[in-house]
């Protein structure tokens, strides 16, 4: 057999069909096409519909355009791809990750539209009582908790993570704007801030302001 | 649960954790195995610690999975 058609044999009956109308002759893989891209558009809508809930910044924006660009691009992707699925999932999950992730992508870019960037302040430690929900009523130990938290970020981190823990943890800017922004990817700056949050954890434990339970290592 | 414990929840960092490259390259194969009912987190627990604690990788999951069980 061809590898095409030894994978479509591998694959559960509804993938299969999907692939082998994708590859097909042209009539036929237009139409499936066609059929996909309105999937797309359908799941990014309803995505970016949900998004609303958990980013209150997407309250104004106009969602209709941006589902339209993030299926466009999906699709593009998935035909381009298309010879990578090897069917560890059905075909329509395969496909609607493209679709989601784009999502997140086209969102960390409209941000800035919604947000114009202004310079990232170093100095935001009035937000962080808030940030955590500290209790006003314990504002002596919230005090020292800050001035403590202060205190590791400039003795422990470097320049790089104490500018990307600012931007996230102080200033609340999204992981995938803040990565448009400094033309970088989501995976480097959450290992940057990853590494941040555990220097700072380790210098709050070592001088007795955390203890040393729940390090999720137990 | 007091400020402290807040705070050192979210400085708490898990060593299994894969980071969003690793967590987002099989986010389509977990996601089939939770809408199949079956243990995605026990086949893949780097994922899991990792969706556990990045916000934005978490958002892509929920809308994912969203996306294969909602009709
Ligand atoms: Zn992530």
């Amino acid at each position: 057999m061809k590898p095409l058609e030894e994978l479509v044999a591998a694959l559960d009956a509804e993938s299969a069909e999907w692939v082998a109308a994708l590859t097909g002759p042209a009539a036929e893989r237009a139409q499936r096409e066609a059929r996909l891209h309105g999937m797309l558009v359908r799941v990014a809508l309803h995505e970016l519909g949900r998004r609303r809930t958990t980013s209150p910044w997407l309250a104004g924006v106009e969602l209709e355009d941006l589902a339209h660009q993030a299926a466009a691009d999906a699709m593009l992707a998935i035909l381009r791809k298309l010879g990578t699925f090897r069917g560890e999932s059905r075909f329509t999950t395969w496909a609607y990750r493209f679709v989601i992730l784009e999502v997140s992508a086209k969102l960390g870019r409209h941000y800035w539209r919604v947000h114009p960037p202004v310079a990232l302040e170093a100095e935001a430690w009035e937000r962080l009582p808030d940030r955590f929900g500290l209790d006003p009523a314990e504002h002596v130990q919230r005090a020292e908790l800050v001035r403590a938290m202060g205190r590791a970020v400039d003795e422990t981190l470097t320049a790089h993570q104490r500018r990307l823990f600012t931007a996230i943890v102080l200033e609340g800017t999204p992981l995938d704007a803040l990565a448009v922004r400094l033309g970088t990817n989501r995976n480097a700056i959450y290992k940057t801030v990853f590494d941040a949050r555990r220097k700072i954890r380790a210098y709050l434990v070592a001088n007795g302001y955390l203890e040393q339970e729940g390090t999720g290592a137990r | 649960m007091n400020h402290r414990d807040r705070l050192g929840r979210f400085l708490a960092t898990d060593p299994a954790d894969v980071g969003c490259e690793e967590a987002m390259a099989v986010l389509h194969v977990y996601v089939d195995l939770i809408a199949d009912g079956r243990d995605a987190a026990a086949a893949y627990p780097g994922v899991a610690a990792h969706l556990a604690a990045c916000g934005p990788c978490g958002e892509d999951f929920e809308g994912l999975l969203a996306a294969v069980t909602s009709p």
